[in-house]
């Protein structure tokens, strides 16, 4: 059987229904628990012996590895090419990245993404 | 009396570019014929220079729409290279994002269909519900769009019991949205006006011209990787192939609404049976010399890679041959005899993703300006020239 204008119904019904979008950035939504957002490093646990298996891994070039004062190296965050991948803590030995939740992190200056947690 | 047009590459009317250049008489279609290779992004190239974990997030960026195809394609190769048995619980995870991943893209080529026939109420809404596999997606993986579950031996991510019963809700509202979408599609006058006939292609001709996917099966052909090629947790699960007999584009939209269903069934099966256990093998870096074929089933049909590894970090050469490609000849038969203004329509068909497809560039030295073929060594003495000029 055919008929025309079969998907009435369901516009009439949604009529009266919520609205399926959100006013972002007035209303948001919750992001889930797991989300991939802005890397983060915690100190304590990154080793300054290591040689940066994150580094080594990132397939954006996102993490660059710099000096602290002659002792060792630990890893600069380059948001601007990161793809949010998680291998960076996925490669770390001493479990010492971790995405966060944080996902808004447009700038208007390029340098400003540069984000060195140390 | 013929005239030949041509189409793109740049045309409103095409998502992503390519050239048709069409002969037509009056308002049928007399020849097509197509040129590729706008969209070269030289992947394979850079992935030679890649180690095999980054190349697991550069084949998933061949493409956005099936990154979890291109992903596990990619590891299971590797795997077979390493030798190495993957945990039956990250088979059968890497299952379950594939089919999600194949829900997402196939209520997105419906909405595209439906937007290429003006039947844009169509598009509006199956777009809304594709938010619901995609929130799916987001809660396994951390991502909406590049799931990156994939890891040679095994996945990433495990999936805890809370994110199962919130799969199983967002599973049983996507069965009744897609019943109700092959509803739409079997019933509505302006889509099977639209679809009904269009974009003819018999049984014997999609065969003969190596068709794959949802295109395939729409005429017939039952080839299906899942089925006839088992990988990951497929050989555990029980599923149909779902085929049409109607040789059209009303046939692709069917075997594509089907396909939903059938995949929300698999998923809670996934869920259902998911045993317990380790998620992934520890895998080494480096991989032994050999070269492998790996094939799945991608939402738009069947994906080839051919990984060549020489010992170490890198592979020596990685091939890919995307679904797109494979339907490019049956595509243009179906388009020939036809009406002009059905053109967008029947290429929607094979739901064509150029960014997939474009391996290579094809240079045409007998007409173009230059025509001179260099070697690998006068490339690099003419790159030094050329940078040393230009840095004064």
């Amino acid at each position: 059987m055919t008929r025309i204008g079969s998907m009435f119904p369901e516009i009439w019904k949604h009529l009266f229904k919520k609205r399926a979008t959100v006013l972002y950035p007035f209303e948001r939504l919750n992001v889930p628990k797991d989300l991939r957002g802005k890397p983060i490093l915690d100190e304590q646990k990154c080793s300054l012996k290591c040689k940066g298996a994150c580094a080594i891994d990132c397939p954006a070039k996102a993490i660059v590895m710099e000096k602290v004062e002659e002792k060792g190296s630990r890893p600069v965050f380059l948001l601007d090419r990161c793809t949010f991948c998680g291998q960076c803590s996925e490669s770390c030995p001493f479990g010492a990245i971790k995405l966060s939740e944080e996902f808004e992190l447009a700038q208007y200056d390029r340098k400003s993404l540069v984000s060195k947690q140390w | 009396m013929s005239v030949s047009i041509p189409i793109g590459p740049q045309h409103p009317a095409l998502k992503e570019p390519v050239n048709l250049t069409v002969t037509l008489d009056g308002e049928k279609i007399v020849d097509i014929d197509m040129r590729l290779g706008y969209n070269h992004r030289g992947i394979e190239k850079g992935s030679e220079s890649r180690n095999y974990i980054q190349n697991i997030y550069l084949t998933e960026r061949i493409c956005g729409i099936c990154n979890v195809a291109h992903t596990t394609t990619f590891c299971q190769g590797v795997e077979e290279l390493l030798g190495l048995e993957v945990p039956k619980r990250g088979l059968f995870i890497r299952t379950l994002l594939c089919e999600l991943n194949r829900i997402h893209s196939h209520l997105l080529w419906l909405g595209v269909a439906g937007h290429e026939i003006g039947f844009d109420t169509l598009f509006m809404y199956s777009w809304r519900d594709r938010e619901i596999v995609m929130d799916l997606i987001e809660i396994v993986s951390g991502n909406r769009v590049n799931i990156a579950i994939n890891a040679i031996g095994g996945v990433r991510r495990d999936v805890s019991d809370d994110m199962r019963a919130q799969i199983l809700q967002g599973i049983s509202q996507l069965e009744a949205r897609s019943q109700y979408y092959l509803d739409v599609a079997s019933t509505e006058v302006t889509f099977l006006r639209r679809t009904e006939g269009v974009g003819k292609l018999p049984k014997e001709k999609a065969i003969e011209l190596c068709a794959v996917g949802p295109f395939a099966r729409a005429s017939g052909v039952e080839y299906d990787v899942r089925k006839d090629d088992p990988f990951a947790a497929y050989p555990y699960l029980d599923f149909k192939v779902r085929t049409s007999d109607r040789c059209d584009v009303l046939g692709t939209a069917i075997v594509r609404a089907l396909e939903i269903v059938e995949s929300c069934k698999m998923c809670r099966q996934v869920i259902e049976e998911l045993p317990a256990g380790e998620i992934k093998a520890k895998a080494p870096r480096k991989v032994p010399p050999g070269e492998v074929v790996s094939k799945t089933e991608a939402p738009r049909g069947e994906l080839i890679h051919y990984i060549r590894s020489n010992g170490t970090d890198r592979p020596e050469r990685l091939k890919v041959r995307a679904p797109t490609l494979a339907n490019i000849p049956s595509v243009l038969y179906s388009l020939r005899g036809g009406y002009i203004a059905d053109i967008p329509i029947v290429f929607a068909a094979i739901d064509p993703c150029m960014a997939c497809m474009d391996r290579v560039i094809l240079l045409d030295t007998d007409h173009g300006k230059t025509k001179r073929v260099m070697t690998w060594e006068e490339l690099r003495q003419h790159g030094m020239e050329w940078y040393a000029d230009r840095k004064g």
